[in-house]
């Protein structure tokens, strides 16, 4: 398990780490809040059985 | 932005392959009981508020009335366009879950990274269980999944609480995990109990043509096909990562 103590992008200086990582996460969370909870009635119908699946609040 | 590169990379690998598992479990357990609610929901009244004001929703209930058999083949009449039922239907909630599963997976191995990273698929799973228990467990508490036709509360309330308590959830648990120090974990276990203090917010009626044994049938299926999802999604982030970094660790300097 020596693995786990390689990190990705080791020689990153640690702030742009930071940054890279947050970022990504922004990314993540966005693209969940735009397919899972949009109000855009196009977007709703079309993730709508995946909404209600995943206990997503919905209509 | 090499680091942001391998960690898309990642994200997009195990994103896929649990959105793919995702979707096939969701076919044979949540979908099902979705279209069976929707023949309740067409036979006993359109609850669908989506916003708009109650009458709209009344009269709405009564033009379906009559031509129900036209209005059988579009699963959301008169609110804009919708996958037809069947492949397109389909098609789309395969793409829902591809999509929100590489989301979840960013946000996985992003948060991860900061806790130096999932380093197998063991590690992974444990992980994953983490994701179920803020992205399932704890919003379910207070907002179970809700078939159509189910009543609730006003949308915009129930996605901002779903959101804080995926939050307060989410730090709660690293404040258990990592900081390791009494004061730490119990600030850890408020963070979880707070947002079910505050309570979810509730429909005002809870009456529903649903029946019970289908809501709870549909409760079981969506708790568990995330389950699975979260668990896959973790081990497969650990599977990649180590492969990643494992044939990397020469090559480390060019890749990051």
């Amino acid at each position: 398990m020596n693995t786990a103590s390689v990190s990705l992008g080791a020689s990153v200086s640690s702030q742009s780490r930071f940054m890279q990582l947050v970022l990504t996460a922004f990314l993540g969370l966005f693209v969940v809040g735009v397919v899972g909870f949009s109000h855009i009635e196009v977007v709703h119908n079309a993730a709508h059985d995946y909404r209600h699946s995943m206990a997503f609040p919905c209509h | 932005m090499n680091l942001f590169r391998n960690v898309v990379f990642i994200a997009a690998i195990a994103g896929l392959v649990a959105g793919v598992v995702l979707a096939c479990m969701q076919a044979f357990a949540t979908d099902p009981l979705i279209y069976q609610a929707e023949v309740f929901e067409k036979a006993g009244g359109h609850q669908h508020d989506h916003a708009a004001a109650p009458a709209a929703s009344t009269t709405n209930a009564m033009s379906s009335a009559a031509p129900a058999p036209a209005e059988a083949a579009a699963p959301m009449e008169d609110e804009g366009w919708a996958p037809a039922d069947g492949f397109e239907r389909f098609a789309f909630s395969v793409l829902a879950n591809i999509v929100t599963g590489i989301g979840f997976a960013l946000i996985l191995v992003a948060v991860s990274e900061f806790a130096g990273g999932i380093g197998g698929w063991r590690q992974g799973v444990f992980w994953g269980l983490a994701g179920f228990a803020v992205f399932t467990l704890a919003p379910g508490l207070g907002l179970p999944p809700e078939l159509p036709a189910m009543p609730a509360a006003d949308l915009m309330q129930r996605q901002t609480w779903w959101w804080a308590t995926v939050a307060a959830t989410a730090a709660g648990l690293g404040l258990i995990a990592f900081r390791k120090s009494l004061p730490m974990t119990i600030l850890g276990v408020l963070l979880i109990v707070a947002p079910h203090i505050v309570g979810a917010p509730q429909p005002e009626s809870f009456e529903t043509p649903i029946p019970e044994g289908l809501h709870h049938q549909f409760v079981v299926a969506v708790t568990l096909t995330n389950l699975v999802f979260w668990l896959v999604l973790g081990a497969v982030v650990g599977v990649v990562r180590s492969r990643f970094t494992g044939t990397a660790t020469s090559l480390r300097d060019s890749f990051a």
